[in-house]
């Protein structure tokens, strides 16, 4: 009786006092499409305003528009596939290796507890030294050609994802391994069925990172001894004050980020679509 | 197949957490250990399912496991312990994976199981789109899945509403009436002790030690809610942990 009072007077709450302020929201990071292009898009747009009434003068900024120019006239004579393509391949091969490797020697120094005490300080003391400082090793070791600027890519990817994919195994929930145990499960069912899987989310997310970091590293190591690659390009560029063909190159640099971020991202998705 | 303690004793560094516990858990009965919070309850079912090992003292299986069981000391956990990754179904099969059965016979038994648990509708469900009690019943089926010889509980409906846990609780029921197991029941609810102990042990506040073993002799399917002798039996367990709980307090307060 007194309930059914309740929900009858609900409506007219607006007359009997405040309703009351909700203050729930935020925290929930939802997929919002068009927001970063709109931004990007915007900033292009100042810049190119900027630079048109002069309030950029044209030794600080190009104008977006002749970036682009420049950029169609490198894709009308086929320089642009000449540059994008050995630096495509230079990143794939590079980052597998790390990447590859990385995973790995992390997931074995989760395991492990003698490996974790050899390998941690190793890693923790590789990983600070900026790799294209040992470029010129690199070129001792193996060669002037693609074997340096792949071991430099390689080294660059290994020691963030190493450090990723350990920290991801240590974070696998401890009960669903006892679960494992308590059913009897091989040692190697568990470390396939329950620590793997639960190392995923921290590996990928380690993964963008260390493909980022391969980005950077790659055009390094163009920039010393390359005859094609974008690296080379920006190189070339950059040394004849060229604003326009700088501009151009590190637009593919940038596209080429977030294409690996997207792709990480689609990744995520298909491979995570049971987090909560 | 039952299982003897012989006065087993654990210790975490220097906290005694169980001192010189014997019991025998008869085949076919369900033994419920009841007693004051950290007293070691959670820690004697891992000594008994064997994920620990006690400081001392001896745990022993008497006969063999019955024919076709797969693993004799099955965990039912609180938590549910599912792979989150894995429908129910997976995870129903992750338990059976590594005997080597044909599939056909694997996916007997998870239709199997699924069926007694009803579930069948929710095969191919992801965790994340179950209730919490839809959850504990894929743990129980999971658990049912390798025809254990005893099952070992620890709270594993104190996750749950109450309402939830109610029809849990006439689940297990039934699944015991049908076909008797073996279970260690570690229950902080003393309504679910009487309801479905055959015995029921009371630890005293940590150290743990075995304080007081009742028998119930009234049939699993004959106990009621606000039945008179349950409920004095409650009452009577109440007092019991009572004292204990309260000097358990007592001691925090005096750390
Ligand atoms: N891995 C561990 N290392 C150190 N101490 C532990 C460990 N596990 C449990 N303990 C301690 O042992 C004692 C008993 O713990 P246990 O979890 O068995 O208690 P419990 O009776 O299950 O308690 P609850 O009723 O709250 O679940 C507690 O004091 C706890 O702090
Ligand atoms: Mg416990």
């Amino acid at each position: 009786m007194s309930e059914a009072t309740a929900s009858r007077n609900a409506p007219d709450t607006a007359d009997t006092g405040k309703r009351v302020a909700f203050r729930g929201g935020g925290f929930a990071p939802t997929r919002k499409r068009w927001i970063g292009p709109l931004l990007f898009i915007l900033l292009i747009l100042l810049i190119e305003w900027g630079t048109r009434t002069g309030v950029i003068s044209n030794l600080t900024l190009p104008r977006p528009s002749d970036v682009l120019a420049t950029f169609v006239e490198l894709w009308d004579s086929g320089l642009l596939w000449k540059h994008l393509g050995p630096s495509l391949g230079r990143l794939a091969v590079g980052a597998t290796l790390g990447v590859g490797a990385g995973v790995a020697i992390g997931v074995l120094i989760g395991l492990f507890s003698y490996v974790r005490a050899g390998l941690t300080p190793l890693v923790a003391a590789i990983f600070p030294i900026p790799k294209i400082a040992l470029l010129p090793l690199f070129v001792i070791w193996f060669g002037i050609d693609e074997g340096s600027k792949y071991a430099l890519i390689a080294l660059g990817t290994f020691t963030p994802t190493v450090v990723a994919a350990y920290g991801a195994v240590d974070n696998v929930d401890r009960s669903l391994i006892r679960m494992g145990q308590s059913f009897n499960l091989s040692w190697f069912s568990i470390v396939r069925k329950i620590v793997l899987p639960g190392a995923m989310p921290g590996i990928l997310s380690g993964l963008r990172v260390s493909l980022a970091i391969g980005i950077i590293l790659l055009v390094a190591a163009e920039m010393l001894g390359a005859e094609y690659g974008v690296g080379a390009y920006i190189l070339e560029a950059g040394s004849l004050y060229d604003l326009e063909r700088l501009f151009a190159g590190v637009t593919i640099l940038s596209v080429l980020g977030v294409l690996v971020n997207a792709s990480v991202g689609a990744i995520e998705r298909r491979l995570l679509n049971w987090r909560v | 197949m039952d299982l003897h303690l012989d006065s087993i004793r654990h210790a975490y560094g220097s906290v005694a957490v169980l001192e010189d516990i014997s019991l025998t858990i008869p085949s076919g009965r369900i033994v419920c250990v009841i007693g004051p919070s950290g007293c070691g309850k959670s820690t004697l079912l891992r000594l008994i399912g064997g994920l620990e090992r006690p400081a001392s003292g001896a745990i022993l299986q008497g006969g063999d496991p019955p024919a076709g069981c797969l693993n004799p000391l099955t965990f039912i956990f609180q938590d549910f312990a599912l792979l989150p990754w894995r429908s129910v179904a997976g995870n129903v099969s992750l338990a059976l994976e590594d005997h080597g059965l044909p599939n056909a016979e694997t996916e007997r038994i998870i239709g199997d199981v699924l069926a007694r648990t009803k579930l069948s509708d929710f095969r191919d469900a992801l965790p994340k789109q179950l209730s919490g009690g839809m959850k504990q019943r894929v743990a129980i089926a999971r658990a049912l899945a390798v025809n254990p010889a005893v099952l070992l509980m620890d709270e594993p409906l104190s996750a749950l509403d109450s309402q939830t846990r109610a029809l849990l609780m006439e689940d297990l029921v039934g699944l015991w009436t049908r076909r008797p197991f073996t279970a260690v029941y570690v229950t902080h609810n003393l309504q679910e002790a009487v309801l479905l102990g055959h015995e029921i042990v009371v630890l005293s506040r940590r150290p743990g030690r075995v304080r007081e073993i009742v028998k119930l002799e009234t049939p699993l399917q004959d106990r009621r809610v606000g039945d008179p002798d349950l409920e004095r039996e409650q009452q009577r367990l109440w007092s019991l942990m009572r004292e204990e709980a309260q000097a358990a307090d007592q001691e925090l307060i005096d750390v």
